[in-house]
C-alpha cells in the first residue's frame, strides 16, 4: 500500500503539485462596447485550451439559438443569467478560471453597455491587466473610450487591445494599423502608454490561442501566448509597510493581536510599526499564526501583529513603518470618483464612505467631469450615473492613506447612500497638494487666506450674480462677476470666488444660495472676516 | 523608485487564502449576528479552517449553521458531529420538521418542491429565528454558471431573494454591508476558488473530510451512467432491479436520493486531484437535482436557495 501510494506521489499528482507551486496568478477583464465580442472571446480562449467540461459545451449547444454563430455559441459559455440569454447580452461581471501549464487566470466578463458600467467598474477593480476589445468594422466607439479611461483610473497595469472580428474585415492589415492609430492617440492621452494591439477573431479563433496563418503581415504573439508570458505587475507598487487593523483579537488577558490584510510591504518580528492616529511606536514581538509563527510577512498576507508595548490601537486604525513616506493622515483630499448611482452625485448629501477598515461620513464637492468624447475635462458640480471626475471629499474623521496610485488598497474607498444603501460612487485619492495646478502657492494657504475655497458659482440671472457679488463681499468673501469662462477658472485657481450666469443652474435667494454653499463646504460657516488669519 | 518590486510573490493559493481571510474578518467585524452555512461538504470543510486561521489564537467568533433535510448521507453526519466537536465550534441544526410531517420527499411530491421546502424554506426560516444578518457559504463562481455572477457579499431582501439584474456594484475589497432590518447578505468568501483550488488547499493542509468522497464499494442502483445511492428506503425500483456494489465515491455532497454518485478508484487526496485533472465534465453534473431546466440554478437562488 505504502509503496503504491509513493508511486502515485511520481506520476500526475507530483507533477501537478510541483508545476503548481510555480504558477502564479493573472486577474484580467474583457472591456469594451457592447457586441464586440467580449464574452465570445473568453469562451473561445477557455474553449481552444480545453478548460471547459463536456456538459457545459452540451448545456451551451443545447441553448444555442443565434445560429449565425456557428454551431457552438461560445458566448452562451460566460452569458449565464436567464435576462443575458434571453436579450443576448450580459448585464453582470462573470468570472472565469483557467489554467494553462505556465499561470492561473481568473477573468472577469464584463458588460459592454453603457448602463451597466458600475459592474465593468467592479471587474477592473482588482485586474492586472485590461483587454479592450474593438469591433474592426465598427473602430474606435465612445465605449471603448470610456472602459480605457476607467482602466486608466482604476491603475490597471497593463493593458492589451484586442481588434476583433478581422474575418469580417478581411483579415486586412489597413485595418488593424487604422484602428491602432487611433486608438494610441486616445490611451496616450489616458496616460495609457504600454498597450499591445492585437488583430484576432473570436468567433474563428485567430490569434486567440494559436497564431493565424491568415494574418501574415502580424508577427506578433497569440493572445494567450501573451497572457501567459507578460510580466505581471502588481498595483501595491508601495514598498512600505502599511496594514489596515481589521480587528483586535482579545482571546484572553495574556494575548492582544492586531489582525489585518498587509497592503504593502513587508514585516518582520523585531520591527518597528507606527499606529496612526495615536502615531505611538512599537516594536512587532510575534506574527501569531495557527501553522506556527512567521518569522516575516509580505502583502497581501492577512496575518495577526502582537506588538511589545500595549498601544491604544483599534480597528480602522493604521500600521505602518518608513517615516520617509509616511501616510497622509487628514479629512480633506482630493479623489477621482466613478458614479454608480442612478441617483446624481449630491454635493449637499453626507454620504458613508468606507476607506480600509474605516467608515466614516463625508461630503464630496465636484470639480471637474471628463469628457468621454474628447477626453479633457469639464468643470461640473455633480456626476451622473456611469461618469468620472475629479472632486474634493471633506471626510468627518481623519482618513490615513496613500496615494491610490502608489497603493490600490490604501488609496481607494466606496460611497454609500445612507438612505438607499447602494454603492454609489468609487474614488482614488491622493493628497491635495498633489494636485495638477500645485504651484508655489497650496490650496490650503488659499484657504487659509480667504476664508473660502476657490470655485465658479453659476446663476441663471445677471441681478442674482450681483446681488450674490454683494452678499458675499460683505462676508467677507473675494468674489467678483466676470464674463468668461477663462477668467472664471483663473479666479477660481486664485481661491477666489467666479460668478457667472448660465442656464438651469443655482437659482433661489441669495441667503438659500449661500447657505447651499457652506454644505457644499465651498463657504465655511458663518465666517466673517477672517482674512489673513493662519498663515 | 516606488514601482520596483520588493515583496516576493505569493503562490495562488496563498493568494486565494488572504483573500478569503480577509472576508472572514470583515464580516466578523462588521456584522452583528453572522453564521457560517455548514453542508458538511468539503468547501464547508476548507471554510472552517480558513476562519480557524482567521482568528487565531482565538476561537472562531461565530456559529456554525447546518440546514438538514434528514435525508443527508449517514457518514456525513457522523462526520460533522464528530468534527465539530473537535472543533470546538457551537452547532446549530436546524430541520423543517412540519414539511417532513407532511411527507416532503422528493419521489413524492418532485424534487424541485421538495429542496424549495427543506433547503430554501428551511434555511430562511433558520436565518429569521436566529436573528442572523449575514450568512456565510463555501459557495464558489466556478461551481455554475450564475455563481459566476455573484459578488462575494450578494444582498437579499426581505423575502431572502437575490435580484441578479441589480447587484451592487463591489470593488477592491471594500465591502458594503449595509442593510435594513429584516435584509440579509450571503457572503461567499471561497468566490474565486476553483474546485482543484479546493482539493489542493484539503492536501496541503490535510483538512479532514467526510469518507464518502473518497472511493469504496458502495451498493448504487445503475441506471445508465448514473449511479443512485440506496440509503433511503422510499427509492423506487424499476422491475426487477437489485442495488450493486460499485466502486464509486461523491464528487459533491448532498441529499443521499438526489445525489449521484461516480465511478472512481480514487480513494486518497492526491488520487482525486489526479481524477479531476483527467476529468471532461463539470462538479455539480452528478448532482440529479441540476438537471430540472436550464437556468434552474438561478431561479432556485432567486427565490432563496443559497
Ligand atoms: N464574425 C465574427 N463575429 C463575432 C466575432 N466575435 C463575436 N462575434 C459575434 O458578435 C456578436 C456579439 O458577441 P458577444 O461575444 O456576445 O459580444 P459582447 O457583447 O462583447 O460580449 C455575436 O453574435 C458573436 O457571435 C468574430 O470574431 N467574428
Ligand atoms: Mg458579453
Amino acid at each position: 500500500m505504502a509503496a503504491l501510494v509513493e508511486s502515485l506521489e511520481e506520476s500526475a499528482f507530483a507533477q501537478y503539485v510541483a508545476t503548481e507551486r510555480k504558477k502564479d496568478l493573472l486577474r484580467l477583464l474583457t472591456c469594451g462596447s457592447v457586441d464586440d465580442g467580449k464574452s465570445t472571446l473568453i469562451g473561445r480562449l477557455l474553449y481552444d485550451s480545453r478548460n471547459v467540461f463536456e456538459d457545459q459545451i452540451h448545456a451551451a449547444a443545447k441553448a444555442t439559438r443565434n445560429r449565425s454563430a456557428g454551431a457552438l455559441d461560445l458566448s452562451l459559455l460566460t452569458d449565464g443569467l436567464r435576462a443575458e440569454r434571453e436579450q443576448g447580452i450580459t448585464i453582470d461581471v462573470a468570472y472565469r478560471y483557467f489554467a494553462t501549464a505556465r499561470r492561473k487566470f481568473i477573468i472577469a466578463d464584463t458588460p459592454g453597455h453603457e448602463q451597466y458600467t458600475r459592474n465593468m467598474a467592479t471587474g477592473a477593480s482588482t485586474a492586472d491587466l485590461a483587454i479592450v476589445l474593438i469591433d474592426a468594422r465598427l473602430g474606435v466607439l465612445p465605449q471603448s473610450r470610456r472602459h480605457a479611461s476607467i482602466c486608466s483610473l482604476l491603475g490597471i497595469p497593463r493593458c492589451v487591445v484586442a481588434i476583433n472580428k478581422m474575418d469580417l474585415a478581411g483579415y486586412d492589415a489597413q485595418v488593424f494599423e487604422k484602428i491602432r492609430l487611433e486608438f494610441s492617440e486616445a490611451l496616450g492621452k489616458l496616460g495609457i502608454r504600454e498597450a499591445v494591439f492585437l488583430p484576432i477573431s473570436a468567433l474563428t479563433g485567430d490569434n486567440v490561442v494559436r497564431r493565424s496563418g491568415r494574418m501574415p503581415w502580424f508577427e506578433g504573439p497569440s493572445l494567450l501566448e501573451h497572457l501567459e508570458t507578460v510580466p505581471i505587475r502588481r498595483t501595491a507598487a508601495h514598498t512600505e509597510f502599511r496594514m489596515p487593523v481589521q480587528l483586535v483579537l482579545r482571546p484572553d488577558h495574556s494575548f492582544r493581536g492586531y489582525a489585518g490584510t498587509i497592503a504593502s510591504g513587508r514585516i518582520r518580528a523585531g520591527d518597528v510599526v507606527t499606529a496612526l492616529p495615536t502615531r505611538l511606536k512599537s516594536r512587532v514581538k510575534r506574527i501569531a499564526a495557527l501553522e506556527g509563527d512567521f518569522e516575516e510577512a509580505f502583502a497581501p498576507m492577512a496575518v495577526t501583529l502582537e506588538l511589545e508595548d500595549q498601544l491604544d490601537i483599534s480597528r480602522g486604525d493604521l500600521l505602518y513603518s518608513g517615516e520617509a513616506r509616511a501616510p497622509h493622515a487628514t479629512e480633506r483630499f482630493e479623489a477621482q470618483i466613478i458614479w454608480m448611482d442612478a441617483r446624481p452625485l449630491d454635493p449637499a448629501k453626507r454620504y458613508i464612505l468606507k476607506h480600509t477598515a474605516r467608515t466614516v461620513s463625508a461630503r464630496v464637492s465636484m470639480r471637474q467631469r471628463m469628457n468621454i468624447e474628447t477626453l479633457g475635462d469639464e468643470s461640473a458640480h455633480t456626476l451622473a450615473m456611469n461618469e468620472i471626475g475629479l472632486a474634493e471629499v471633506a471626510a468627518s474623521k481623519p482618513l490615513f492613506f496613500d496615494p491610490y496610485r502608489l497603493n490600490r488598497m490604501t488609496g481607494s474607498f466606496i460611497l454609500i447612500d445612507p438612505e438607499s444603501n447602494a454603492t454609489s460612487g468609487a474614488g482614488m485619492m491622493r493628497a491635495l497638494a498633489e494636485r495638477r495646478d500645485a504651484g508655489p502657492v497650496s490650496p490650503a494657504e488659499r484657504v487659509a487666506r480667504w476664508g473660502h475655497r476657490g470655485a465658479v458659482i453659476r446663476t441663471s440671472t445677471m441681478d442674482l450674480a450681483l446681488a450674490l457679488e454683494r452678499a458675499l463681499f460683505d462676508r467677507g468673501c473675494a468674489a467678483a462677476v466676470v464674463e468668461s469662462e477663462q477668467s472664471a477658472r483663473a479666479l477660481e485657481r486664485a481661491g477666489m470666488l467666479a460668478l457667472r450666469t448660465s442656464e438651469g443652474t443655482r437659482d433661489g435667494a441669495t441667503g438659500e444660495i449661500l447657505s447651499d454653499l457652506e454644505q457644499e463646504g465651498i463657504l465655511h460657516a458663518r465666517h466673517l472676516g477672517s482674512r489673513g488669519e493662519g498663515i | 523608485m516606488v514601482y520596483t518590486q520588493c515583496v516576493p510573490e505569493l503562490s495562488h493559493l496563498q493568494l486565494l487564502e488572504a483573500e478569503s481571510m480577509h472576508i472572514l474578518r470583515e464580516v466578523a467585524s462588521e456584522f452583528q449576528r453572522p453564521v457560517l452555512l455548514y453542508s458538511i461538504g468539503k468547501d464547508s470543510s476548507c471554510l472552517v479552517r480558513l476562519a480557524q486561521k482567521a482568528f487565531y489564537p482565538g476561537p472562531i467568533p461565530f456559529p456554525l449553521l447546518h440546514v438538514d433535510t434528514s435525508y443527508k448521507f449517514r457518514e456525513m453526519i457522523e462526520f460533522r458531529d464528530f468534527y465539530t466537536r473537535q472543533m470546538g465550534v457551537r452547532l446549530i441544526v436546524h430541520t423543517n420538521r412540519k414539511a417532513l410531517e407532511d411527507g416532503a420527499q422528493p419521489f413524492a411530491i418532485g424534487t424541485q418542491r421538495c429542496c424549495g421546502l427543506l433547503k430554501t424554506q428551511a434555511l430562511l426560516d433558520a436565518i429569521r429565528e436566529g436573528g442572523f444578518d449575514a450568512a456565510m457559504g463555501g459557495a464558489r463562481r466556478d461551481e455554475e454558471r450564475s455563481r459566476a455572477k455573484e459578488r462575494i457579499y450578494s444582498f437579499r431582501d426581505a423575502h431572502g431573494q437575490w435580484d441578479p439584474k441589480n447587484q451592487r456594484p463591489e470593488l477592491w475589497n471594500i465591502f458594503n454591508n449595509r442593510i435594513e432590518s429584516a435584509e440579509s447578505i450571503r457572503i461567499f468568501p471561497l468566490s474565486n476558488w476553483t474546485e482543484l483550488d479546493v482539493w489542493h488547499y484539503i492536501h496541503v493542509e490535510k483538512i479532514p473530510i467526510v469518507p464518502l468522497y473518497f472511493a469504496k464499494e458502495r451498493p448504487m442502483l445503475v441506471r445508465g451512467e448514473t449511479l443512485i445511492p440506496v440509503e433511503q428506503p422510499f427509492i423506487p425500483m424499476l422491475d426487477g432491479e437489485q442495488p450493486k456494489m460499485v466502486r464509486c465515491r461523491m464528487r459533491s455532497l448532498g441529499c443521499s436520493p438526489c445525489t449521484g454518485a461516480i465511478r472512481s478508484d480514487a480513494d486518497t487526496v492526491p488520487k482525486i486531484i489526479e481524477e479531476l485533472i483527467a476529468a471532461r465534465r463539470s462538479e455539480r453534473e452528478n448532482r440529479v437535482i441540476d438537471h430540472d431546466q436550464d437556468g434552474s440554478m438561478e431561479m432556485k437562488k432567486r427565490e432563496g436557495y443559497f
